[in-house]
């Protein structure tokens, strides 16, 4: 939580809160942001010319042509965490690998490997969503939520 | 030449906000991939996000707030076709490459590698 | 027997007649590595998960130490043990090898001198003459428990600390040849409210503060008293609050005797150690191995380890609770 005064901290665990933060390291955040928004840029435009080499050579339109892209950007994305090598680069770029499509993917990949010991049924297919539910989840609840609100406005006269 | 700029610049200005998230506000990966896939969807919902996907392309459509997107699109095509059941119906239609993609090779990441610590 | 508040002293004068210490590749690739009695290359040790691979570490510093004393499991009487898994299984498991009297215990990352106290109680008392007390950690397995699983690409703060993949063992006994437990302190758990689990060196150091401060004051010692002052893993972070810390409360204690075993186990320049290293197998192999050896060959006659520990679980940080911790002291001698 932010550098603010916290609830239900008494005022000598405050005042050591405050003893703490002035030693503590702070994030480099803007050499993080400026690694990120590389990072970040590059694998869009991966995603760019990925996109439009489907476009040019196959018979793909602008709108479905994300498919094939999504998928081999998660390809990558999954064989860069089963060689090891996808959380060292993204202790690098931060959100820069996080926030774009392979970050879903590792998520999903790296619980997957990881829990291969405890079985396939209860710990691949169980502990598969871990990390990545809260992404399907919310987005489809708030997906929901959205298009009942537009339709419901649409039904009742539109705007 | 033009489209790859802005899907570079546009790819990465989300991503430097997912990193503001995280070093700024503390939250933690989970808690920011939620908060941008809501962003998506409510960008989405007013009309905001189509406009900025034919201006920067891949940069829209790969980071996770597209992902977002694609669900009320899903929702909204399916309930405007067949009525209000609809939204439940079509919700996943249009992002079914990424999650069966993902699902399937996490599943043969798994099979085939194991961690490497 | 009890002095001041919450310190035992051994008048029988338990000591330490054989330890054996087990390290991972990092810490084979660390400054310590030659203090090591085995090290492994990879973190699986032939194993099919991290957790059987903690579990066959911890029993291989077992063996090591019944070796080197020239001893079998049958010649145990107990065997103290706590690690950081879920329900103390590699403790539990290994004990299970031994056959022999078990006490399981959890203490976090303080479970070390938890162990080596309760140990040198039993042998002081008369209750028992062969204890082994022993604890370890495994980086991937801890990881997987407590955060996050290993490929996960999250990018860790400056604040974070590696997990030690190490174990480590040491066999009390009533007489013979090595460094003596002299005495111990039991520390309180104290709370400051921190509750961030990537940055357990600042939740750690209050509890280290509390538990020396305790310790000086029951012994009616001073800092140098000692020949060296080691926290088991502060980390820099950490320790560096610890030391102003102290400070602050007048009890400096002198840079050249203060040291933090977190700090020492890898070189300060290895990227992925960030704040240093952590785990119940820090301190354990660190004391066990190096500084035991530093002073059999003379180099330290008195120390003071302060084993530190946060005690919150991957549960309680997700239902905001705050990190309470604790610190175990315990003093031992050699050629005085």
């Amino acid at each position: 939580m932010s550098n603010k005064v916290k609830k239900n901290l008494t005022p000598v665990q405050q005042e050591y809160y405050d003893f703490a933060k002035q030693r503590e390291p702070k994030r480099p955040v803007f050499s993080n942001c400026v690694r990120a928004f590389l990072v970040g840029g590059g694998i869009c435009l991966l995603g760019q010319l990925i996109s439009d080499f489907f476009l040019w050579n196959f018979d793909f339109t602008e709108k479905t042509a994300g498919n094939p892209t999504v998928a081999i950007l998660i390809i990558i994305s999954v064989l860069l965490t089963a060689l090891g090598v996808y959380d060292h680069i993204a202790q690098w770029a931060g959100a820069g690998t996080a926030v774009p499509v392979t970050g879903f993917a590792n998520t999903m990949a790296s619980a997957a490997i990881e829990h291969r010991t405890e079985g396939f049924v209860l710990g691949v297919g169980g502990k598969m969503f871990k990390l990545a539910g809260p992404v399907i989840a919310f987005g489809v609840f708030s997906a929901f939520v959205v298009a009942l609100i537009k339709t419901v406005i649409t039904m009742l006269g539109g705007l | 030449m033009e489209a790859y700029l802005w899907a570079f610049v546009v790819g990465g200005l989300i991503c430097v906000i997912g990193q503001i998230l995280m070093d700024v506000f503390k939250y933690t990966p989970a808690h920011t991939m939620a908060i941008l896939v809501v962003s998506g969807s409510i960008l989405s919902g007013l009309g905001l996000y189509e406009p900025l996907i034919d201006f920067a392309g891949a940069g829209a459509t790969v980071p996770i707030t597209s992902f977002g997107n694609s669900l009320v699109h899903g929702a909204m095509a399916e309930a405007e076709s067949t009525g209000i059941l609809g939204i439940l119906t079509g919700i996943f239609e249009v992002t079914s490459a990424g999650i069966s993609a993902a699902i399937i090779f996490a599943f043969l990441g798994a099979l085939l590698f194991k961690p490497k610590g | 027997m009890l002095k001041g508040h919450q310190t035992w002293v051994y008048p029988a004068k338990p000591v330490i007649i054989s330890t054996g210490t087990v390290g991972g590749p990092q810490e084979a690739k660390g400054p310590l590595a030659e203090d090591f009695d085995l090290l492994h290359g990879d973190l699986w040790l032939g194993q099919d998960s991290y957790e059987k691979a903690e579990k066959k570490m911890l029993e291989e510093a077992c063996e090591i130490t019944l070796k080197k004393a020239g001893l079998q499991k049958k010649d145990l009487q107990f065997f103290l043990c706590g690690d950081l898994l879920n329900q103390v299984v590699s403790s539990s498991f290994a004990a299970r090898t031994l056959a022999v009297p078990f006490l399981g215990l959890y203490g976090a990352c303080s479970t070390s001198m938890e162990g080596l106290a309760l140990g040198a109680l039993i042998v002081d008392s008369g209750y028992g003459e062969r204890v082994l007390c022993g604890t370890s950690s495994h980086n991937a397995a801890t990881e997987k428990q407590y955060r996050y699983p290993t490929e996960y690409g999250s990018q860790k703060p400056p604040t974070a600390q590696w997990t030690v993949t190490g174990a480590g063992a040491a066999l009390l006994a009533p007489g013979g040849d090595g460094p003596v437990v002299t005495s111990a302190t039991i520390g309180r758990v104290v709370d400051m409210g921190m509750s961030d689990p990537f940055n357990m060196g600042g939740a750690m150091a209050p509890a280290a503060v509390d538990t020396i401060t305790a310790h000086l004051r029951d012994m009616q010692a001073s800092p140098r008293d000692y020949d060296l002052i080691a926290t088991g893993d502060l980390g820099k972070v950490g320790f560096e609050i610890a030391s102003d810390l102290l400070k602050k409360h007048g009890l400096e204690i002198p840079s050249e005797l203060f040291t933090d075993c977190g700090l020492e186990i890898y070189d300060k320049k290895h990227p992925e150690a960030l704040s240093g290293g952590s785990g119940c197998g820090c301190s354990a192999t660190v004391v066990y191995g190096h500084i035991l050896n530093r002073m059999k060959k003379g180099e330290l006659k008195k120390v003071l380890i302060v084993a530190t520990g946060a005690l919150l679980s991957p549960l309680s940080y997700q239902q905001k609770e705050t990190i309470p911790c604790i610190a175990h002291a315990v003093s031992i001698e050699y050629g005085c």
